[in-house]
Parts: C-alpha cells; structure tokens; sequence
C-alpha cells in the first residue's frame, strides 16, 4: 500500500481508473489492466459509472487487489443509504482495501436503468464524516464497533465547473468533512485551473489533476456538449480532427498535458476510458 | 397548492370500462386552480368520455358534481345520489380521492388525476415542486430555498459535480437549487452559514405514518 505514504510525502503519484464490465465475464478487463502493475501508484475502480449498471465495485477492487494493483474504492451515494454504504465500507475494510473516494455519483436518469429510486440517503460530504467516523471505531449512529477501518479518504472536485464558487464552497466543506486527497473532473483550461490551484493551495491538501484521454475529435465535441464542467478546447479538436491516427494523437496531447501539470499538482489521475492499456504510453509521453 | 394532471383519456377509459353509470366528483381548491379538479375539468372530461362511448356505439350515464374540498368531510357530504352510480372518478389530489373512497365504502372511486406535487404559483399555468412535506424542515440554513425537492438529489450541503451553467445535471432547462441558494444565501451575507455542514437529514420524520393531532388545542 504506497498511495497514502507517496502522496503525503510529496512523491509525484500517478493514478488511473477502470469502469468494472457490465456482465460476469471479467477477462477483458483483467487483460487490459495487467500492464498497468508498477506503472500506477493506485487505479480507481468506479461505481456504476454515469449510472450504468455493471459489476460491483468492491469485487473488482479485490480481484485488482489480488493482481497485485492497488485499488481506490469508488463510493457512490446514489444507491445505497447509510446502513449499505457503511456496511460495503465495513466489507472494503475487511478485504484490506484502504483507499475510498467519496462522490455523490450520477443521477439515475443519466443510466441505463432511468427509471431507478435514487437513493441520496446521504452524500458526499457526510460520507467523508461518516468514514472518518468508522476510522475513530464508530459508525454515524454513534455505535462502537468490533475494529475499525483505516481507511485514507478523498474526494473529487470539479475545477472547470460553471459557477465556480458553489463548486468551491463545497471542495472546502469536502475538506472540512475530512477529504485527504482530491481528484479531479478532466483539466483542459490550464488558466482556470490555476487559478484553482493558487486559491486550494491555502487548504494544503494534495490535488491530482484529471487526465482525459481523447480518443477523437467526436469524442471530444461529445464531452463539450454532454459532460458538465468538462470543456476541450478547440485547438484540441483540431488537433485530433487532423490526425492520421486521432487515438496516438490523443495519448501524444494527454502526455503533453501530464508533463505541463506535472509542476502543479500532487500527481495526476488518468483515465483512459476502455483503453487502460494505453495508460502507459501516456505516461511514456510524459516523459514519467 | 398541490398539483396534479389528469390521467389520459386511455387510462381513463380502461378504468372504467366495464362501468356504465359513472360519477365524476370535482375538487373546487388545489387542483381547480392547475385545471385538473374543478367544475370545467368534471365538464370537459364528461362531454369527452360521452362522445368516446358514443363513437364505441355504447351508452354511458355520467353525473357531475364538484364540491368545494374533498379532503374534509364536511365538504363530501355535499356529494349527492351517489347510489345511482356504479363507480365515482375523483378529480381531487390524492387525498380528496382517499377522503371521497373513506366516505363511501361500498362503491368503487377511481383515481382521475396523478397527484404530482406540492408547488408554487409562478405564473399562470406554471408551478414549481417548492416542498416535499418531509417533516423537518431546514430552509433556515438554506437560505429559504428547499433542497429536497429543488435538487434532484435532495443534497445538504452544495451543488453536486454536475451542475452545468447554473443548470441541474438531469433537466438543462431547470435551475440547479443549489446554485440558486449559494447565490441567495452569499447576496444576504450568509457565506459562513453555507459552510457550516449540514449532517444527514432524519428520514424517520418523512417515512413514518404521519398524522397530526390539534383536537386538545382547537
Ligand atoms: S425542507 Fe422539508 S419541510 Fe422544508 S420545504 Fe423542504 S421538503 Fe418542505
Ligand atoms: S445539478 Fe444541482 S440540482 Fe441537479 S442534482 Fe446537482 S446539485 Fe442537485
């Protein structure tokens, strides 16, 4: 386990994530994720992703955990209320698994399955309190519990978002709350994230910065017009709309844009949607 | 007020399909105001109803009263002759439709209306959910704003990540409450109250059976 003790000692850590597969058919995954061993501190494994139902998390954080990768446990709060998400968090516990990162999550009508109760019993600032809680050897009713977790907490922070100071207020109640470390939404504006940066620097809590990888122009104008607080700029487009091959364009400029930040943050957090194989090459292009 | 749409004229007319003596009772209050309740909804949903059964080539029999509230009894003891009807469509909200099946027991009463929410009057034939009933209200710390029923996750403390331009993740066309009380509760001074963290809300209050005793008080 190095992600806590990298982070906290200033180490440049890089992480990436994995959406579990919908079905039970996990070899796929397996096999794009192999050669991702050594080359990221830790990788993310998302909780039913954009509310699309697929593998549960806790699962495929163990089978990573046995891979020999380690995992930061995703957490949504949209479907499960405080008795499931304090109990999955018990379990996580129990399979050694550390790291959890606290997210509201997507709301149901954006899945596959529209027509869900959303649950929101609570959300993500008091997941980060109630997680801190079971570290202290209590759950949120206050009962004392037979071993406590000890688990490094963090949360996400979308510095693009449009208002900005709402988003803000609620990183710093995130903080407040307990949030260790932060990942965040896709960067693309540098200018926007910076003064992000300077104005979280005060909080001294660790940011990595979000890598996205852009696949092709498409991809991109997709994100534009659907992806809240996600906004590539143009010159990008370009840039992937010209390319012979969009997908090594888009591992050059994602490397590019890992070797810029790389001055900024605490580390950077990849994804590579459907493509984790690639997280390597990015990082080669990085020069890390 | 409470807001509630008619049902469409198909649920309606499967509904009563096997009935040919029909009562439709109108709430002249909430509903009346939306257009779903009150005497001119009982009108046109009696005249259209007449008109399909007559193009299907059978007879109907529909009366049509509207009383003032059909959520208190004193009201649905206006209701007349209800003996010479087979089934009562209610065009009242929810409740009215329990009051008026409480009220007369032998007889079935059918649901005319969907009863959607508690809202507020923005314009003419334009509501807004403002309240959830969820019997602990916080809009002392929200800047008088209610988040359970104007965020779409019911959130406590800020918007969530997918906010869009001030816009709620799931309707772009709809404002995200939480933008709407950062704003309001930063124009009044009250920053330093929106940071204050709000803990999990005590859901007992909204799921147990809820009723409310003033008879010693009155
Ligand atoms: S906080 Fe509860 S009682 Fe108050 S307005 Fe919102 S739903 Fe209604
Ligand atoms: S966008 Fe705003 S209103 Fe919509 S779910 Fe998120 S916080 Fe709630």
């Amino acid at each position: 386990m190095r992600f806590k003790e990298d982070i906290q000692s200033g180490k440049f850590v890089v992480t990436a994530e994995v959406g579990p597969p919908k079905g039970t058919d996990l070899s796929e995954m397996i096999h794009r994720l192999e050669g991702l061993k050594g080359k990221v501190t830790a990788l993310n494994v998302t909780d039913n992703q954009s509310a699309v139902m697929r593998v549960c998390t806790l699962a495929v954080a163990k089978i990573i955990t046995d891979m020999g990768i380690e995992p930061i446990y995703q957490m949504t709060c949209r479907d499960r209320n405080r008795v499931g998400l304090q109990s999955d968090l018990l379990g996580a516990s129990a399979l050694g698994i550390k790291n959890v990162l606290a997210m509201t999550g997507d709301h149901p009508v954006l899945g596959d399955h529209k027509n869900a109760k959303p649950v929101f019993d609570i959300e993500s600032v008091q997941l980060l309190e109630i997680i801190n809680g079971l570290n202290a050897g209590h759950d949120m009713a206050g009962l004392e519990l037979k071993g406590k977790t000890e688990f490094f907490a963090g949360a996400v922070v979308a510095p693009e978002a449009n208002p900005f100071e709402p988003q803000f207020a609620k990183f710093e109640k995130k903080i407040k709350a307990g949030a260790k470390f932060f990942q965040t939404q896709a960067v693309f504006d540098m200018a926007k994230f910076m003064k992000f940066m300077e104005r979280a620097k005060e909080y001294n809590v660790p940011i990595m910065a979000g890598i996205l990888l852009l696949k092709s122009a498409g991809m991109a104008r997709y994100l534009n017009q659907f992806v809240a607080g996600v906004s590539v700029p143009q010159e990008l487009i370009d840039e992937l709309a010209s390319a012979d091959k969009p997908l090594q364009k888009g591992i050059e400029i994602a490397g590019r844009q890992i070797a810029e930040l790389k001055e900024v943050c605490a580390g950077v957090h990849v994804m590579a949607i459907g493509v984790e194989d690639k997280v390597p090459e990015i990082l080669a292009a990085a020069g890390l | 007020m409470i807001v509630a749409e008619t049902k469409s004229l198909e649920e309606i007319r499967t509904m009563l399909n096997s009935y040919d003596r029909v009562l439709i009772v109108g709430c002249g209050t909430c509903v009346a105001v939306c257009h779903t309740g009150g005497e001119r909804a009982v009108n046109l949903l009696g005249t259209t109803l007449r008109l399909a059964r007559k193009v299907e080539g059978r007879d109907i029999e529909i009366g049509e009263q509207t009383v003032i509230r059909q959520c208190d009894f004193e009201y649905l003891d206006q209701v007349q002759n209800v003996d010479k009807y087979q089934v009562i469509l209610s065009l009242a909200c929810g409740v009215g439709i329990q009051g008026m099946a409480r009220k007369f027991p032998n007889i079935p009463v059918l649901p005319g209306v969907n009863t959607t929410f508690m809202g507020f009057n923005e314009e003419y034939g334009y509501y807004t959910e403002m309240c959830k009933g969820c019997g602990e209200c916080i809009l002392d710390v929200t800047g008088g704003i209610c988040p359970i029923a104007r965020c779409a996750k019911s959130l406590l403390n800020g918007p969530c990540g997918g906010t869009n331009n001030g816009k709620c993740e799931i309707d772009l066309t709809r404002d995200c409450g939480w933008i709407l009380i950062y704003d309001k509760m930063n124009n009044m001074g009250q920053r330093d109250k929106f940071m204050k963290i709000n803990g999990p809300k005590n859901h007992r209050k909204a799921n147990n059976l809820r009723y409310m005793d003033l008879r010693n008080w009155i």
